[in-house]
């Protein structure tokens, strides 16, 4: 065995509805969507208009400052409805999926025997060049850098987490010639990063990329946590992060030459009846995957983990980076003296609760946010959680005061908002880290374009 | 619980924007989120969170100041009847000493949750809880003789001067309680020092024996007057004249015990400030000039407020360093200071309260210099990145 990166700080939180190792049988999808929202920072352009006929992998919007991306259909179909929000703001733009799909077609060959400029083209043409994302900022990758190594976590660590070892089974060779497409885009490596205990072939003899191997609670599967142990960026620095189910369908893009955007998705979470993975074409509506499979009471939905997800509606869609489905109960209940009572049944990462009796047990959480917002007070709890050698509080603080230099010092380059979800949750004054750390990221790059 | 909840939910209309009473919108949150932990769910960021918040944090320091103060109590009683030679059984001794410190307490919380809740309604924030553990401290650090206004004045300059000022619970420099305790030290000193504060009665001199001494173990030993010391067990126990909540150390370690399992409390800033005082006293023993300096660690510890102190003033996460690294570099130097302010100091018999109020203030200091290296080794990665890159342009 060769070296494992052992991670000790962070928490894995115990929670009801982890999903069994079998395929589900979901729905037909009425309708599906993409969201620029799940793009953080793209302002999109337009291709089609509603009633337009779209193949899977016709462009429906681009970025408008930088025109080359395109943003395409995951089905073929009419476009049904483009919905906008405030000030008219794009939020989805819906496709009506037809009885077949029918696909667009790529011109593609062997990545190894590709030029980079003429991969890189046909990732941007197909739609899925937005599944490339970068460090720093997170968002997605721009197709003019080089970056130094390109990341895929290939092991989720958080609460509930489809396991990839699963998922990409049976889907070894497609990943492979995923990653030959990738090894070509940057000037250093591809750093596949597996837990310890992998036993898939699909990762373990992976070639023209490196394999590194991870151990520890979450978040020792986040894509920061393995940059810094493997191939720490500072300012200037480029890397690409990509994910296992992305690679797969990139592989399919070039030996099938088509914008393939089927998936695994886990559907997660207490309230969900069978907790296990269903076969699905990203961007599809949440009712066909949900309906019949969840308790009947008021829920949250959420397209991604319950710590880092987005919020959706029963309506909405699913998005466009999820490998993971989550439904929990809304908590919407006022507990009478809630704080002074022992809290048998309550989960906290201190020990201030007499949960801690029961150390094993499965906690079907839900959102009430347990407390009110206040000023930070407690120290040094952050840093039990965050296996980054950043000062987690001081860095929030930097971007509360908007010190875009201080923010720099702190190293708000090498991190995610996902790296902060952990804090978040443990945090006792409740402070919405995320959006500040997304906040803090935007303004960064205002600031240095 | 349902018809308190229902009536709460009635009368909460009057209190919002546009209500008849929206003035006191604040004190209306503060009661309900008090009676009732509020069915707020999370809109942004993770959508499940820890079940901690800021009340459940403060009870559980203000359950670890609780044997402190029971002693507290007992010891008021036991020093006064001690004082005037009079043998009592148990629980008039207590009821005593409950009697002589509950006012003490009552007006702490009065005066600052008041100023707290004013403060809060023209700000129009939540009320913040970090006075329910600040008033449990500000009696426990005084003499149990203390004039009750001068508690009141205090405690109001600690809240506005202290903390209001700096934008509430989470934004202060000092220690609150400190704050309130050094007040007093400086401006009423008749009040706060000398032989005759720590025991209740002793200042109106009625029914005590002759030639009993009311002082401090560390006033005996600043003014070297050759008083008996007490016996190191009495010590331990708490069975010694001082400050309430200090004596006992036994009641501080099983206050420490729940502050670090339940992860409150800092056990880095516990540790490195007996770190500090142990290292500071060893040295004074090797210089060894008089009987103060000859005094060995353990009683430094067993005497005045140092344990009581670094348990729950240091540890304080709010005006402590905020930094892992930094919280043991202040941690040590406030044990060293406070040894240190004790031994060399001839006004002062007790330095802890000093101590830990300079270090306070240099706790972002310390901070600064920690980050300063986090941010160096950043920057050397961001060179070599740079230099890289020049390479690879070549």
């Amino acid at each position: 065995m060769p070296q494992v990166f052992k991670i000790t700080k962070g928490l894995n939180i115990n929670l009801a509805g982890k999903p069994e190792k079998l395929f589900g049988k979901s729905g037909t999808p009425e309708l599906y969507a993409l969201k620029p929202a799940d793009f953080p920072g793209l302002i999109p352009r337009l291709e089609v208009k509603e009633g337009s006929m779209v193949k899977a992998g016709t462009t429906l919007f681009s970025d408008k400052s930088r025109p080359e991306i395109c943003y395409t259909s995951p089905v073929s179909g009419t476009v049904a409805a483009i919905n906008r929000g405030e000030r008219r703001v794009v939020l989805e733009v819906v496709v009506k999926p037809g009885t077949t799909i029918e696909y667009e077609s790529f011109k593609v060959d062997n990545p190894m025997t590709l030029s980079r400029a003429e991969i890189i083209k046909v990732l941007l043409k197909s739609g899925l060049w937005p599944s490339i994302r970068q460090r720093p900022y997170n968002i997605v990758a721009n197709p003019a850098d080089q970056p130094k190594s390109v990341f895929i976590p290939a092991f989720d660590t958080a609460p509930l987490a489809p396991d990839y070892d699963f998922i990409v089974q049976g889907s070894e060779g497609e990943f492979q010639s995923g990653i030959d497409a990738l090894s070509r885009l940057t000037s250093g490596k591809v750093h596949v990063n597996i837990n310890q205990n992998s036993q898939s072939t699909a990762f373990t003899q992976v070639k023209n990329a490196q394999v590194n191997y991870f151990s520890g609670p979450h978040p020792a599967g986040n894509a920061s946590v393995h940059i810094r142990q493997i191939d720490a960026i500072g300012k200037g620095d480029i890397v690409w992060v990509v994910y296992p189910q992305d690679v797969i369908s990139i592989g399919r893009l070039f030996s099938k030459g088509i914008y393939d955007a089927s998936r695994l998705i886990a559907l997660t979470g207490s309230e969900v009846l069978n907790p296990r993975y269903y076969r699905i074409i990203t961007g599809a509506s949440v009712k066909s995957l949900v309906d019949g499979n969840v308790q009947k009471s008021d829920h949250r939905y959420i397209s991604g983990n319950p710590l880092t997800g987005t919020r959706v509606n029963h309506s909405g869609y699913i998005g466009f980076y999820d490998s993971q489905f989550t439904v929990i109960p809304e908590g919407r209940h006022s507990e009478f003296l809630g704080w002074a009572l022992p809290g048998f049944n309550k989960y906290s990462f201190y020990r201030l609760f007499w949960s801690w009796l029961s150390p094993k047990r499965e906690y079907a959480l839900d959102t009430n946010l347990n407390g009110g917002q206040r000023a930070f007070v407690l120290t040094g709890i952050y840093e039990k959680v965050f296996p980054l050698d950043i000062y987690p509080m001081q860095l929030l603080k930097a971007i509360i005061a908007e010190d875009i230099d201080q923010m720099e010092q702190l190293g708000i380059y090498e991190i995610a908002e996902e790296d902060f979800a952990l804090c978040e949750f443990v945090d006792a004054s409740k402070t919405e880290m995320q959006v500040l750390v997304r906040k803090g990221m935007d303004l960064m790059k205002k600031e240095m374009s | 619980m349902k018809s308190l909840r229902k009536f709460l939910d009635r009368i909460k209309p009057n209190f919002e924007k546009g209500g008849k009473y929206q003035k006191f919108r604040s004190t209306f949150d503060a009661f309900e989120t008090f009676l009732f932990v509020p069915d707020k769910v999370t809109t942004v960021g993770s959508h499940i969170r820890d079940s901690i918040d800021m009340k459940r944090t403060m009870t559980i320091v203000i359950i670890s100041l609780l044997p402190c103060l029971l002693f507290g109590m007992y010891n008021a009683g036991y020093q006064h009847f001690l004082s005037t030679g009079q043998a009592i059984t148990f629980w008039p001794v207590f009821w005593f000493g409950f009697i002589k410190v509950l006012p003490i307490i009552v007006v702490s919380y009065v005066t600052g949750l008041g100023i707290e809740f004013i403060f809060a309604q023209v700000r129009g924030h939540e009320v913040n809880e970090g006075f329910l553990v600040t008033g449990m401290l500000i009696p426990l650090v005084m003499p149990v003789d203390v004039p009750l206004w001068t508690v009141a004045i205090s405690t109001a300059f600690a809240v506005v001067i202290g903390k209001e000022v700096f934008g509430g619970t989470g934004m202060n420099i000092l220690n609150p309680a400190l704050t309130a305790r050094a007040f007093l030290f400086f401006a009423y000193p008749g009040d706060m020092t000398g032989d005759k504060v720590w025991i209740a009665g002793l200042g109106d001199g009625k029914n005590i024996i002759d030639g009993f001494s009311g002082a401090t173990p560390l006033g005996n030993l600043a003014t070297s007057t050759g008083n008996p010391m007490p016996h190191d067990l009495d010590a331990f126990l708490g069975f010694i004249p001082g400050s309430i909540g200090e004596t006992s150390k036994l009641a501080i370690l099983i206050g420490a015990a729940i502050l670090l399992y339940s992860g409150i409390g800092s056990w880095k800033i516990i540790l490195s400030t007996f770190a500090g005082g142990l290292l500071m006293s060893l040295i004074f023993n090797l210089a060894g000039a008089n009987e103060y300096m000859n005094l060995p660690a353990y009683k430094h510890f067993l005497y005045g407020g140092f344990m009581f102190g670094a348990v729950f003033m240091a540890t304080d996460p709010v005006t402590a360093a905020q930094t892992e690294k930094g919280k043991w570099i202040y941690g040590l130097l406030t044990g060293m200071l406070a040894i240190l302010i004790r031994v060399l100091n001839p006004a002062y018999p007790e330095g802890m309260m000093l101590a830990i109020l300079l270090m306070n203030v240099f706790a972002p200091l310390i901070d600064y210099y920690v980050l300063e290296s986090n941010v160096k080794s950043r920057l050397k990665r961001a060179r070599r990145a740079e230099s890289l890159q020049g390479a690879t342009k070549m």
